[in-house]
């Protein structure tokens, strides 16, 4: 067997690699394998795969101070470098970067699936609330999740009930 | 919890039951979640994954459904039973790489296994043997709705549940199945197929996840998309994709019996000879002669071996496992002998 690359010399080194999915069998020499090595040490990975899809450079060339998370410091660049972010809070502030990068990575930047149980919290304000439950609740309708939905309506019930008792009180 | 108690048996998932298990040895569920006013594992110091263990202790303690689980600290392991629990696919090549402030919620049976603080703060596994994406799902969720009880996780609106990489945000939930494709791979298709696999959005991987090679033509096919779908149809695509391989097979399959019979016999029948009388194996090829015979056992070429004994073996034949087994610190020459020895004394029974 001849090498793929030089087809020149006998192959006499054999490599297997999974690729995004895809087996690929490459026979080589002993010269062009030292070549590909190299390559083949910068297999993809998720790092490579996020800095290629995010373009911004806001430190750099325009000499601002980078952009970095008002919780935990992560600045953008770091992100880039590992592909981690450092805290929730890092999602709001990187907002304007991450939601094209979401978009290329994961087709979509909205959140369809499951929500966490929503605890009534006193500081949300009533209106506020019955507004995000309602959007909720029409959501869960278009997805047919009718169960859910179900629950979402009863909550919300729950939530006028509790209003209305409140009110009296206030005054 | 003593990690020799494991080696007694096989986890779960390699029993070898459960819908289409011939093809689709397991199906998992991964979740990840964050706790609401930490930073992610990564920005964390100790004192910080300290309150973090604390926080789901407790939550752990006011379940009755997780207080069964072990809560086990990984700096208290040795090397040797961290590869081990990650030969048995209960932590991840991550979460044993460094081990400060790592922890692992393990259930006995080995469905379940959570590890904390690996990427994110709870990284909840759930996986069953055969076909069984639904089934699993319900488990993992359960366990979530367990934890979401008492702690509070990092959620937005618009983006759902917030993870340390980007891939992983919104739904949190990676679904694989394992598969064993070997009719793919000698009929030469398989390229094809997984490039289709690729291009709807699925990920491939090897026996060991992430990172991995495809060793005993054992292939992991897993959701690459969490956000803009709900859990269900993540799961029925994937279930699609798995249904799909599986047809492609058995087709496989069916055309090699029907064109190279003798030859395919001849593989197998010399995979076992290979396997009842070697003196010196290394683990990899082990593996591609444990996959010929289970698909000699598939075809009824070969009878009278259980299944879940050959799942096992896959599993105890590396090199974790061997030294647990010998209760000793074995060179790479010794465990070929060793692993030769033990392979002969698992097959005696089945004759040639």
């Amino acid at each position: 067997m001849l090498c793929d690359v030089c087809t020149k010399n006998p192959a006499t080194v054999h490599l297997t690699e999974i690729i995004a999915g895809k087996i690929i069998e490459v026979h080589l020499c002993e010269e062009c394998a030292k070549k590909k090595s190299e390559e083949f040490q910068k297999q993809f990975n998720i790092t490579n795969f996020l800095s290629e899809l995010v373009n911004v450079d806001p430190a750099g060339k325009t000499g601002l101070p980078a952009l970095h998370c008002s919780n935990c410091g992560l600045t953008y660049q770091e992100f880039k470098k590992k592909g981690r972010l450092g805290c929730p809070q890092c999602y709001e502030d990187f907002k304007s970067q991450l939601q094209p990068l979401l978009r290329r990575m994961q087709g979509s930047s909205r959140h369809r699936g499951k929500t966490p149980k929503i605890k009534i919290k006193k500081e949300i304000p009533f209106d506020e609330r019955m507004k995000e439950l309602k959007a909720y609740l029409e959501r869960a309708i278009k997805l047919e999740e009718y169960e859910e939905a179900a629950r979402i309506r009863d909550e919300i019930r729950e939530l006028e009930r509790k209003n209305k008792k409140s009110k009296p009180n206030n005054r | 919890m003593d990690l020799e108690e494991l080696l007694n048996k096989p986890g779960e998932w390699l029993k070898g039951k459960g819908p289409d298990s011939h093809i689709i040895v397991s199906s998992r569920i991964r979740l990840a979640r964050n706790i609401k006013g930490f930073v992610f594992p990564n920005k964390m110091d100790l004192k910080q994954s300290q309150e973090a263990f604390e926080q789901i202790q407790k939550a752990q303690a006011k379940s009755s459904i997780l207080r069964s689980f072990n809560f086990l600290k990984m700096e208290e392991f040795s090397t040797l039973d961290k590869e081990l629990l990650l030969e048995r696919h209960l932590v991840s090549q991550e979460h044993i790489t460094t081990s400060q402030g790592k922890a692992l919620l393990l259930r006995k049976d080995e469905v379940c296994s959570i590890m904390i603080n690996e990427e994110d703060h709870l990284r909840i596994q759930v996986i069953k043997s055969g076909f069984d994406l639904y089934d699993t799902w319900e488990i993992a969720s359960k366990i979530e709705a367990e934890f979401a009880k008492n702690l509070d996780f990092a959620f937005s609106g618009s983006i759902g549940y917030l993870t340390s990489c980007p891939t992983n945000v919104g739904t949190g939930i990676r679904a694989s199945c394992m598969l064993h494709l070997p009719g793919l791979i000698m009929t030469k298709r398989i390229n094809r197929i997984l490039e289709l696999v690729a291009k709807l959005s699925f990920t491939t991987r090897g026996f060991f996840g992430e990172g991995t090679q495809a060793i005993g033509n054992f292939f992991q096919v897993s959701n690459q998309i969490t956000l803009g779908l709900s859990e269900s149809e993540i799961l029925s695509n994937l279930a699609g994709v798995i249904k799909q391989l599986k047809s492609q097979e058995m087709e496989a399959r069916e055309y090699m019996v029907s064109k190279y019979k003798l030859s395919m016999e001849d593989r197998i029948w010399r995979a076992l000879g290979t396997l009842k009388s070697s003196r010196l194996i290394a683990s990899n090829e082990t593996l591609s002669h444990l996959s010929l015979l289970r698909l000699g056992m598939d075809l009824g070429i070969i009878r009278g071996l259980d299944t879940e004994l050959i799942n096992n073996l896959f599993i105890i034949i590396q090199p974790a496992h061997l030294q647990k087994i010998y209760k000793k610190k074995l060179s790479h020459q010794e465990r070929d002998s060793i692993r030769a020895t033990l392979l002969r004394e698992k097959l005696e029974k089945i004759s040639i």
